[in-house]
């Protein structure tokens, strides 16, 4: 259908828009600033911050822009008197119910508050602080509510309850004393995605900071190596923090900033994809030769997926595959292979790993990970952190010469750099699977297929039916821990299915760059596919360096060690 | 029974008796000509801002007539169910003979009685809010439009209306409306009775007509004691707005500060929380009174706070938060107005 064109006037120049759009819609389009808060385009609109007023001809009371529809011949204006008194006054409120506590925001250099503050050349200090005495509430090691900064808009809640589905953020209380909280109902918990502080306009919901320790760390090594590696997806979502266009890769820079700031060895997770896919693929292969073991085979590299599994559904433990994930793999990797090939001991490396996930966090500090009472991984910055700290140290993050990571363990295959778009798992292991299969002549057909189209893209659940050395093999891809029951109430239709907590997967994860938003994620996506296109070696069994490593482990019986975890039904606050 | 409901009411110019004046007609229109084959009505009786005790006097003394307007206007929008929403004094009092009245006239099925939730406040009167209660959500106002007429209740079209514009109806449909309306009448925390008056007489009028004209100087709070303006003795000759309450309060014996800090604390407390002009301009309203008293109406913060109440916030309930501080201090507040010796009296 198509909408019918309209005309409108804003601030007195005539603009196009089309029947049903915001106010707001047309004004961004056109490049009319007007601000927001709590308007996010993945969210229901609730205008509830009224920091978007516009004044519109005819009418005595303002309007919020962004839930405003335009109609032809609209007169509005977004700086008359009435809108300067209304917004000016809400900002002003607003920043009085959030305590400044800018020295240690990972957002200090990109605070909207800040910059509107200055925009409009506004007293942030109008009224007192009121929200001084309010908790901080944490969820694991991950994510946290920090009470005192909360400016009421609820995104959080939104993004928990509407586009999560899990429920866990409540509003309590009414009025100038309601506070976000964990909801009371013991059959609900946080799988630490981090969704809420990506829609969290002011850092209130935020990840649990760890980049103060790690300075400390870089400050003082006490002789021991600090080495940092950073996720597929990381490189096509920094740049954003610097200016660089949607999806650029930067790989180069990010190891450059890295050295910048101290750090003696740079990794690529990509190595570590590499690994996993190749683990993975043993054992997709394995189940399906095995009559009696259980599928379908489920994903277990997000970590909030295997929180959701170990809290609301235990009895699909056995449907996970016991593959480690990228950063863990990687991290043990470097504490035992690399540590030998260097002469060092595991214990003389400290691993700092850059994710765009908050719940990774979590991961990192589970027990039966550890490597010989050894972490894989000692500290988890988020992609927030890491942009954070380049600012704070004044790296000029663009125009720095692109380095590359450390040759050892290389930057892995263009199967590697897709784990982080929703599919890119799936993808990646059956292109080894597919080949593995091929090789071994166990197949009465081989198509010796690279590209799998159909696992990709945005959507809550893609199905296909695909060909594995001459079976069918029927998978499901889950982008988003919201569209999880419909695959869940048919796990009979798979052998193989990947579940990515946060929409489009890890370059939607929580604790990537804000602002970030469908839109966004799937540039984001279109980057990390160039990326593989551009490998010459773009399945993780063609990569040497892998199959080496692989072997290493295996000579030193390590393999179950370092490969494997197993999973144990988890209580609430696990 | 009148043979065309809708024309006669519309002969009457029925209004909404909830505050808004909205015309009856239009809204049933509106839900009759969205397309829909489940509808709902919604009565309205939270009755919860002090000094209206009109929908209660009406419970008290004619449930059979309001079950008539209920009925009449269920079959006009041919509602699949009536939610018939009471704040909990009500509920207890009066839903069992509510009961049995519907049943009278075969309504008793389609009737669901629900009960306003406890220490849910003043918003939980507001129309929207009470289609999330029914619905089990967050209390609060909903985004308008779209209003409830075209998607309304689990976004049916719904009919709302307060209980005194369905017992108006029932007028109507037996040919007995007189274009009168209820007045609750007050002295400051004391009501002295709820009178049925033609809808036209000005407040002086009621005043008079129904004995209470004071002997004393005053002044008068009209439309409900939260929101409702604040006129003075000479202001007397407009007709009673909103939910026609008027109290009375005597000038020369009023204590100002009292009065204004009332008002803020019922405001601050009572905000849903929903939007920042609302939950944080009334809680900043009664800090600057704590820190300030009376003098906090010099202090510019105070007349942004209430401009911008006005103008920005999500209902109407917050629009209408400054009215009676605003027309206390427009219509009657002076500093000589209470103290006796004053040398400007």
């Amino acid at each position: 259908m198509i909408k019918k064109e309209i005309t409108i006037k804003i601030d007195n120049k005539k603009y196009k828009g089309f029947e049903g759009e915001s106010i707001l819609d047309i004004a961004s389009r056109n490049n009319i600033f007007i601000p927001s808060l709590c308007h996010h385009p993945d969210l229901d609109i609730k205008a509830n911050c009224r920091v978007c007023v516009v004044e519109i001809k005819g009418l005595n009371k303002l309007c919020t822009s962004c839930s405003t529809v335009a109609c032809d011949g609209m007169e509005i204006y977004t700086n008359s008197p009435k809108v300067q008194v209304s917004r000016n006054t809400n900002l002003k409120l607003i920043f009085s119910a959030h305590i400044e506590k800018c020295i240690d925001c990972t957002s200090r250099f990109d605070c909207e508050l800040l910059s509107l503050a200055r925009r409009y050349s506004l007293n942030i200090a109008t009224f007192k602080d009121r929200k001084g005495k309010r908790k901080t509430y944490k969820f694991s090691n991950s994510v946290e509510i920090d009470g005192t900064q909360c400016i009421d808009c609820k995104n959080c809640v939104d993004a928990c309850s509407n586009i999560q589905k899990i429920n866990y953020l409540k509003k309590d209380g009414k009025g100038f004393k309601q506070e976000i909280k964990a909801t009371k109902d013991k059959n609900i918990d946080c799988i630490y995605c981090g969704q809420c502080t990506l829609h969290c306009p002011v850092a209130s919901a935020q990840e649990q900071c760890d980049f103060s320790e790690v300075e400390k760390i870089l400050e003082n090594r006490k002789g021991k190596k600090v080495i940092a590696f950073f996720a597929p997806s990381v490189r096509v979502s920094i740049g954003e923090a610097f200016g660089l266009p949607y999806g650029y890769n930067s790989s180069g820079l990010i190891t450059a900033s890295l050295k910048r700031l101290g750090f003696d060895e740079i990794f690529d997770v990509n190595f570590g994809a590499d690994i996993t896919t190749m683990v993975e693929a043993e054992e997709l292969l394995e189940r399906l030769g095995d009559k009696k073991a259980v599928l379908p085979m489920i994903t277990s590299c997000c970590p909030a997926w295997v929180k959701y599994v170990e809290f609301y559904r235990p009895d699909l433990i056995p449907n996970l595959t016991t593959s480690r994930s990228p950063q863990i793999h990687l991290g043990g990797i470097i504490k035992t292979y690399w540590a030998n090939k260097l002469n060092l001991k595991g214990e003389d490396i400290i691993t700092v790993s850059i994710m765009p996930c908050t719940a990774k966090k979590h991961e990192a500090n589970r027990d039966n990970l550890k490597i010989d009472k050894m972490k894989p991984v000692d500290h988890v910055l988020t992609v927030r952190e890491l942009a954070f700290l380049i600012k704070k140290n004044g790296i000029d993050f663009k125009n720095l010469k692109e380095e590359k990571t450390n040759s050892l363990a290389n930057d892995g295959s263009g199967a590697a750099v897709i784990y982080g778009a929703s599919g890119g798992v799936m993808e990646s292991a059956l292109r080894t699977a597919n080949s593995v299969i091929c090789f071994s002549s166990k197949a009465k057909i081989c198509h010796s297929r690279l590209e799998f189209k159909e696992v990709r893209g945005m959507e809550g659940v893609k199905e296909a039916s695909l060909n594995l050395g001459g079976k069918k093999l029927n998978v499901a891809v889950v982008s988003g821990i919201g569209n999880i029951a419909g695959v869940l109430d048919n796990l009979d239709k798979y052998q193989y299915i990947e579940v990515m907590a946060c929409p489009g997967g890890c370059i939607g994860g929580g604790g990537q760059i804000i602002p970030s938003s469908r839109e966004i994620v799937k540039k984001r996506m279109a980057g990390l596919y160039v990326d593989d296109k551009r490998h010459k070696i773009r399945k993780a069994h063609e990569n040497e360096e892998v199959l080496n490593v692989l072997d290493y482990i295996k000579n030193k019986k390590m393999y179950t060690k370092l490969m494997h975890t197993s999973y144990k039904k988890s209580n609430r606050g696990d | 029974m009148t043979r065309n409901i809708l024309s006669e009411i519309k002969k009457a110019a029925l209004v909404g008796r909830g505050g808004a004046c909205f015309p009856v007609h239009t809204k049933w229109e509106a839900v009759k000509a969205t397309k829909g084959k489940i509808k709902y009505l919604v009565v309205n009786g939270a009755e919860g801002e002090p000094g209206i005790y009109k929908d209660g006097y009406i419970l008290e003394n004619y449930r059979k007539d309001l079950i008539l307007g209920i009925k009449i206007a269920s079959d006009f929008i041919k509602a699949d169910k009536i939610y018939i929403y009471l704040n909990l004094n009500f509920f207890n009092k009066y839903k069992q003979s509510l009961n049995r009245e519907a049943k009278k006239v075969g309504l008793s099925d389609k009737i669901i009685f629900i009960l306003k939730p406890i220490n849910s406040g003043y918003i939980a009167g507001e129309e929207t809010t009470i289609l999330n209660i029914i619905e089990g959500k967050e209390i609060g106002p909903r985004i308008r439009p779209p209003f409830p007429t075209c998607e309304g209740l689990f976004g049916k079209p719904t009919l709302i209306h307060n209980i005194e514009t369905l017992y108006n109806v029932s007028l109507v449909a037996q040919e007995r409306y007189e274009n009168k309306r209820f007045y609750s009448v007050n002295v400051i925390n004391k009501n002295k009775g709820v009178y049925f008056l033609p809808s036209d007489l000005s407040i002086e009028e009621v005043l008079v007509k129904t004995n209470n004209y004071p002997s004393y100087d005053f002044f008068v709070q009209v439309g409900g004691d939260a929101d409702g303006q604040v006129l003075n003795m000479n202001q007397l000759d407009s007709c009673v707005s909103g939910a026609g309450s008027i109290t009375i309060h005597n000038l020369r014996n009023h204590n100002p500060e009292k009065l204004i800090k009332n008002w803020l604390k019922f405001f601050k407390d009572n905000s849903c929380g929903n939007c920042t002009p609302c939950r944080e301009g009334t809680y900043r309203l009664y800090e600057l009174f704590e820190e300030q008293g009376i003098d906090m109406i010099r202090d510019p913060r105070v007349q942004d706070l209430c401009d911008n109440l006005y103008l920005s916030s999500f209902c109407a309930l917050g629009s209408a938060v400054p009215n009676a501080f605003l027309s206390y201090l427009k219509n009657v507040y002076s500093p000589c107005n209470t103290c006796k010796s004053c040398k400007y009296d």
